[in-house]
């Protein structure tokens, strides 16, 4: 960003890896990276795949065939897991952007509290949520018994 | 003071919203479908599934929304991603410039496939 030029970042990618003092929060930001690179990957070849149904149902069911393979699907679970969690976590990260959750600035009385720890409920609860999202979704993927 | 950086970045948090509500949709459609019950035919990626799915209007207008909402907050996000690991300004202009090219190239090769197929099917 413009404004931040000046500032060097010097762990780089390294950064991503170590949460230092900055606790959990910073290995749910490092997760959100990673699941959104993934996304953004398997996205763009989203759109080639789909876009073969333009060339009628001998070419995409040749398409579909070959991605049926248990590989892929359990590729797609993966990218599944991804969704649930960046979407969930990037609700979170919207409400705190925009002030929720935050609790009201006050005077630092001993024992401190930061904003992060008066967050830190919405974390668990839409993670909780997440994982909900993924075992609804695993029961679809691996189908119902007979079916 | 908002700067073109800040308003990038709000739409960067809009696309992720419209994302949230689409792409939910769209998970529903297609990875809750047996828990849901609506599961019909020979499934969700059966071909002509598809094609029902392809040339029904809010389908189609969803997918065409979904795929700018997402190429915006995806490619967004990966240039947020190189800008923080302090590049030259040469460099981050390259970034930004190859960025825009392949979010316009992607949407107009998905969005050409969405409508193309809905005429046709609509035809």
């Amino acid at each position: 960003m413009p404004e931040n030029k000046f500032l060097e970042n010097k762990l780089g990618l390294m950064g991503w890896v170590s949460g230092g003092r900055y606790g959990i929060e910073r290995y749910a930001y490092s997760l959100h990276r990673l699941t959104g690179l993934a996304i953004l990957a398997y996205f763009l070849l989203h759109i080639l795949v789909t876009t073969s149904r333009l060339f009628g149902q001998q070419v995409w069911e040749g398409v579909m065939g070959f991605l049926e393979s248990p590989a892929f699907k359990f590729g797609e679970f993966l990218v599944y897991l991804a969704f649930a969690y960046h979407a969930l976590n990037g609700l979170r990260l919207v409400l705190t952007e925009l002030g929720f959750f935050l609790g009201v600035p006050r005077q630092p009385v001993y024992p401190y509290t930061h904003s992060v720890r008066r967050q830190r409920p919405l974390l668990v609860v839409v993670m909780v949520v997440a994982a909900i999202v993924v075992l609804l979704g695993g029961y679809d993927f691996i189908g119902f018994p007979g079916k | 003071m908002r700067t073109r950086e800040s308003t990038f970045w709000t739409w960067h948090l809009l696309a992720g919203l419209v994302i949230l509500v689409v792409l939910g949709i769209h998970m529903f459609v297609m990875h809750l479908s047996k828990l849901l019950g609506t599961d019909i035919g020979k499934g969700v990626l059966d071909y002509y599934t598809v094609m029902w799915r392809s040339t029904n209007v809010s389908f189609a207008v969803m997918y065409v929304v979904l795929l700018g909402a997402a190429l915006y907050h995806g490619l967004y996000g990966l240039r947020t991603i190189l800008f923080e690991l302090t590049l030259s300004e040469r460099a981050e202009k390259i970034i930004s410039a190859l960025i825009v090219f392949a979010g316009i190239l992607l949407f107009v090769v998905g969005s050409y496939g969405t409508i193309a197929v809905y005429l046709r099917g609509t035809a």
